[in-house]
C-alpha cells in the first residue's frame, strides 16, 4: 500500500464571518503520521474535514501527491476516516458497517467477506461482527470504525480523536496498536488529538494548533526542546514549562526583583525566561519556601514560593519527605533555559 | 396498598377521558348496530341482531364501495407518504431558511378551513373561463367531473403530505451529520447516502406516518363529501366512511338509518384494528421499540 503526500497551501476556513482557520501551510510526507495537537475549539476537526473534502476551503489549496483536490468529492479522495463520534451506521451490524465502502464499490460478495474477515481478525473484533454498534463496547466500536477506514486500503488515513472515548488502559494499548498498524501499512496519516502525550508518543511530527493557527510544526523532540513560542512552551510538556516574565539586561534576567544570571543569546528588554520543572535542581542559593507537594508516583511536583507572588514548579524524585513551609534552596545554573521576546517568540537556539 | 392508590389517582383523569370519549362511543356504536333505529323507527326501535350486517353483505353497492375505499386509501397513502418524504428530503438539503419557508408554505392548506380549501379546488377545476386548470391547459372541462379520483387523491394528498413532511424533517435533522460525512468518505454519492443511510434510519417515522395515515384515511371523508359527495354518478367515489355518513345522516330517501350506519362504522373499526396489526407485524414493531432509533455515542 502506498501512502500519498498531502500539502496544504494557505488553507483557510470561515463560517460566515467567523474565521475558524487562518491561512495554513503544512506538508505531510508519504507514510508519515502527523498529529494535530491543540486545545478544544482550535480548528483541528475543521482542518481534517477540509482535507476529507466535507468542507470547502474559503481560500488556499489542498494537494494530494501534487494534484489539487479542492473540488474533488470526498468519495473520490481515497481516504479512510475515523470520526470523533465513530459515526458507525446504527442500522447495520459491524460486518456491514465495515463492508460499507466495499459495497459501494460493488466488490463481489466473496471478496467483501474475505477482506472484512481479514481486517476484523487483525483488529480483534471477529467475534462481534454480527452485532449492531449499540450492542458492543466503546473499544469495539472504535476498532470497527478503524476497520471501516482501513478496509478499502486508503492512501490517506484521517483519525479524529479516535481514542478519546476509551478508558485510560485501553487507550495506551490502542495507541501502540494504531501506530504499529500505520507503520506496517505505510499509510499517510493525520491524527487529531488534544492529548499531548498521545501526540508525542505516536506522531512523527506534531502540528500544535491554537485558535485557528498552527503555532509550530515539528518533531516531538523539537517541540519539547525548542518550542518556538510561549504557547507551545506552555502547552507541550506535563507539567508545563515555568514561564517567568521579566527583563533581560546583559547576562542577567530580572524577575520581579530576583536576579537570575543567564548565558549569552538572550533578548534585550522585557521578555520571558522558560525553564522546565524537571531541569531545576534543589540545593542551590535561591531561597524558596515549599507551597504544596503533589506526589505523581515516580516523582513529586513541588510548588515553590519565592515571595511577592512568584512561584516555580519543580519536579523531584519521589522519596524526599518535605513539610509544607519548609525552606528550600534552588539551583538554576546548568539548567537549559529558553528565551522568548516580549511577543512570546523564541530567541536564540 | 398505598402504592396502588397513588398510581390509580394519577391514572384516573386520563382513564376517565378515554372511557368517556373512546370506549363509550365504540360500545354505543356496537349497540346501535344491532338495532333498526332510523328516523321512522325512532320512537320504537327493535333489536335486529346481525340483521344490519347481513344487509351490508347483500347490498348491491357494497363491493364497489369497498373497492373505492381501498383505492382511495392506497393511492392517497402513497401520495401522502411519498410526497412527505420527498418534501422532507428536498427541504432538508436546502439552506435552512429556504427549507423552513417552503415547509411553512406547504402547511397553509392544513390550517385552511376544509370548505375554503375545497372551494379553491373547485375554482381550479371549473370549466373555462372560471377554472385555472382549464385556462392553462386550453382544455375546458370540469376536472372534478372528468377525473374525480385524481382530484380526490390530490386534494387529500396535498394536505396529508405536510404531516409526513414535518415528522420526516425532524427525523432527518436528528441524524448526526457525522453519519452522512462518514458515508461520503466511504464513497457514497448523495443519492447513495440517502438510500443507504437516511432512509433506513427513517424506518420508524415511516411506519408511524403510514399507520397513522392509513387509519385516518379510512375514516376521513370530509373532502370527498365536499368535492364530489360520492359522485359523479352512482357511488363512483363513495368510500366506506362516507357511505356510513350517508346512511346515518343523509339518506337519499330522507330516512336516516342510524342502525345501519352504526354497523358500517363498526366494520370500519374492525378493519382499522386488522390493518394496525398487519403494520406492527410487517415493520417488526417490537424490534423498533427495543432499541434507540438513532444512536449517539
Ligand atoms: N459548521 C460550523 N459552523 C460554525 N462554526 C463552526 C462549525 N464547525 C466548527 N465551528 C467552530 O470552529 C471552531 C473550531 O472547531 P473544530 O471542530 O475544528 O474544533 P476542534 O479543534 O476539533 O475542537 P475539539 O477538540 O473540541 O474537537 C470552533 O470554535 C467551532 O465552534
Ligand atoms: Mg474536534
Amino acid at each position: 500500500m502506498k501512502g500519498s503526500q498531502v500539502r496544504l497551501e494557505g488553507l483557510s476556513k470561515r463560517f460566515g464571518k467567523v474565521e475558524v482557520l487562518r491561512p495554513l501551510d503544512l506538508e505531510v510526507q508519504p507514510g508519515e503520521l502527523v498529529a494535530f495537537l491543540g486545545p478544544s475549539g482550535c480548528g483541528k476537526t475543521t482542518t481534517l474535514l477540509l482535507i476529507a473534502g466535507i468542507y470547502q476551503p474559503s481560500s488556499g489549496g489542498i494537494f494530494f501527491d501534487g494534484k489539487q483536490v479542492n473540488s474533488l468529492h470526498p468519495k473520490d479522495r481515497d481516504i479512510g476516516m475515523v470520526f470523533q463520534s465513530y459515526a458507525l451506521y446504527p442500522h447495520l451490524n459491524l460486518f456491514e458497517n465495515i463492508a460499507f465502502p466495499l459495497r459501494l464499490k460493488r466488490i463481489a460478495q466473496a471478496e467483501v467477506r474475505r477482506r472484512v474477515d481479514q481486517v476484523a481478525e487483525f483488529l480483534g473484533i471477529a467475534q462481534v461482527l454480527f452485532r449492531r454498534p449499540g450492542q458492543v463496547s466503546g473499544g469495539q466500536q472504535q476498532r470497527a470504525a478503524l476497520a471501516r477506514a482501513l478496509v478499502k486500503e486508503p492512501s490517506l488515513l484521517l483519525l479524529d480523536e479516535p481514542l478519546s472515548n476509551l478508558d485510560a488502559r485501553i487507550r495506551l494499548s490502542a495507541r501502540s496498536e494504531i501506530r504499529r498498524l500505520q507503520q506496517d501499512l505505510g499509510i499517510t496519516s493525520v491524527l487529531v488529538t488534544h492529548d499531548q502525550s498521545e501526540a508525542l508518543a505516536m506522531a512523527d511530527r506534531v502540528a500544535v494548533f491554537s485558535t485557528g493557527q498552527v503555532q509550530q510544526f515539528a518533531t516531538p523532540e523539537e517541540l519539547y526542546h525548542r518550542p518556538s513560542n510561549t504557547f507551545v512552551a506552555g502547552f507541550v510538556g506535563d507539567p508545563p514549562m515555568n514561564l517567568l516574565q521579566g527583563t533581560f539586561t546583559e547576562g542577567k534576567f530580572d524577575w520581579d526583583g530576583l536576579t537570575i544570571p543567564v548565558p549569552p543569546g538572550h533578548p534585550g528588554g522585557s521578555g520571558y525566561l522558560g525553564v522546565r520543572p524537571e531541569d531545576i535542581r534543589l540545593g542551590g542559593e535561591i531561597p524558596t519556601r515549599l507551597g504544596i507537594a503533589e506526589p505523581l508516583g515516580r516523582e513529586v511536583l513541588l510548588s515553590l514560593d519565592l515571595g511577592e507572588g512568584k512561584t516555580l514548579k519543580v519536579l523531584t524524585p519521589a522519596g524526599t519527605r518535605l513539610a509544607p513551609g519548609a525552606s528550600l534552596g534552588l539551583e538554576l545554573r546548568g539548567a537549559p533555559l529558553h528565551f522568548f521576546d516580549a511577543e512570546g517568540r523564541r530567541v536564540g537556539s | 396498598m398505598r402504592r396502588w392508590s397513588v398510581a390509580a389517582l394519577f391514572l384516573l383523569p386520563g382513564s376517565l377521558l378515554i372511557v368517556l370519549f373512546f370506549l363509550l362511543p365504540v360500545v354505543l356504536t356496537l349497540v346501535l348496530s344491532a338495532t333498526n333505529l332510523s328516523t321512522t323507527t325512532f320512537s320504537h326501535p327493535s333489536w335486529v341482531g346481525w340483521g344490519n350486517y347481513q344487509e351490508l353483505l347483500q347490498a348491491r353497492f357494497t363491493p364497489l364501495i369497498l373497492k373505492n375505499t381501498l383505492k382511495y386509501v392506497i393511492l392517497t397513502l402513497f401520495f401522502n407518504v411519498g410526497m412527505g418524504l420527498l418534501l422532507a428530503l428536498i427541504t432538508a438539503f436546502l439552506p435552512v431558511r429556504l427549507g423552513d419557508a417552503f415547509r411553512a408554505l406547504w402547511l397553509l392548506p392544513r390550517i385552511t378551513a376544509s370548505v375554503v380549501y375545497v372551494l379553491i379546488w373547485q375554482g381550479l377545476a371549473a370549466v373555462a373561463p372560471y377554472g385555472l386548470l382549464s385556462d392553462l391547459t386550453g382544455n375546458s372541462q370540469n376536472w372534478i367531473q372528468q377525473s374525480p379520483w385524481a382530484v380526490v387523491v390530490l386534494a387529500n394528498g396535498v394536505i396529508g403530505a405536510s404531516f409526513g413532511m414535518l415528522l420526516f424533517t425532524s427525523a432527518i435533522r436528528a441524524i448526526p451529520s457525522d453519519l452522512l460525512h462518514a458515508a461520503a468518505v466511504d464513497g457514497a454519492t448523495t443519492w447513495q447516502s440517502i438510500y443507504r443511510v437516511v432512509l433506513p434510519l427513517l424506518r420508524w417515522p415511516i411506519l408511524f406516518v403510514s399507520a397513522y395515515q392509513t387509519l385516518s384515511l379510512l375514516t376521513s371523508f370530509e373532502y370527498i363529501l365536499l368535492l364530489t359527495n360520492g359522485g359523479p354518478g352512482f357511488y363512483s367515489t363513495e368510500v366506506w366512511s362516507l357511505s356510513a355518513y350517508h346512511q346515518a345522516f343523509s339518506n337519499y330517501f330522507g330516512n336516516a338509518q342510524f342502525g345501519l350506519g352504526s354497523a358500517m362504522a363498526a366494520v370500519l373499526v374492525v378493519i382499522g384494528v386488522v390493518v394496525s396489526l398487519i403494520y406492527l407485524r410487517v415493520f417488526n414493531f417490537k424490534e423498533l421499540l427495543g432499541e434507540p432509533k438513532v444512536e449517539v455515542n
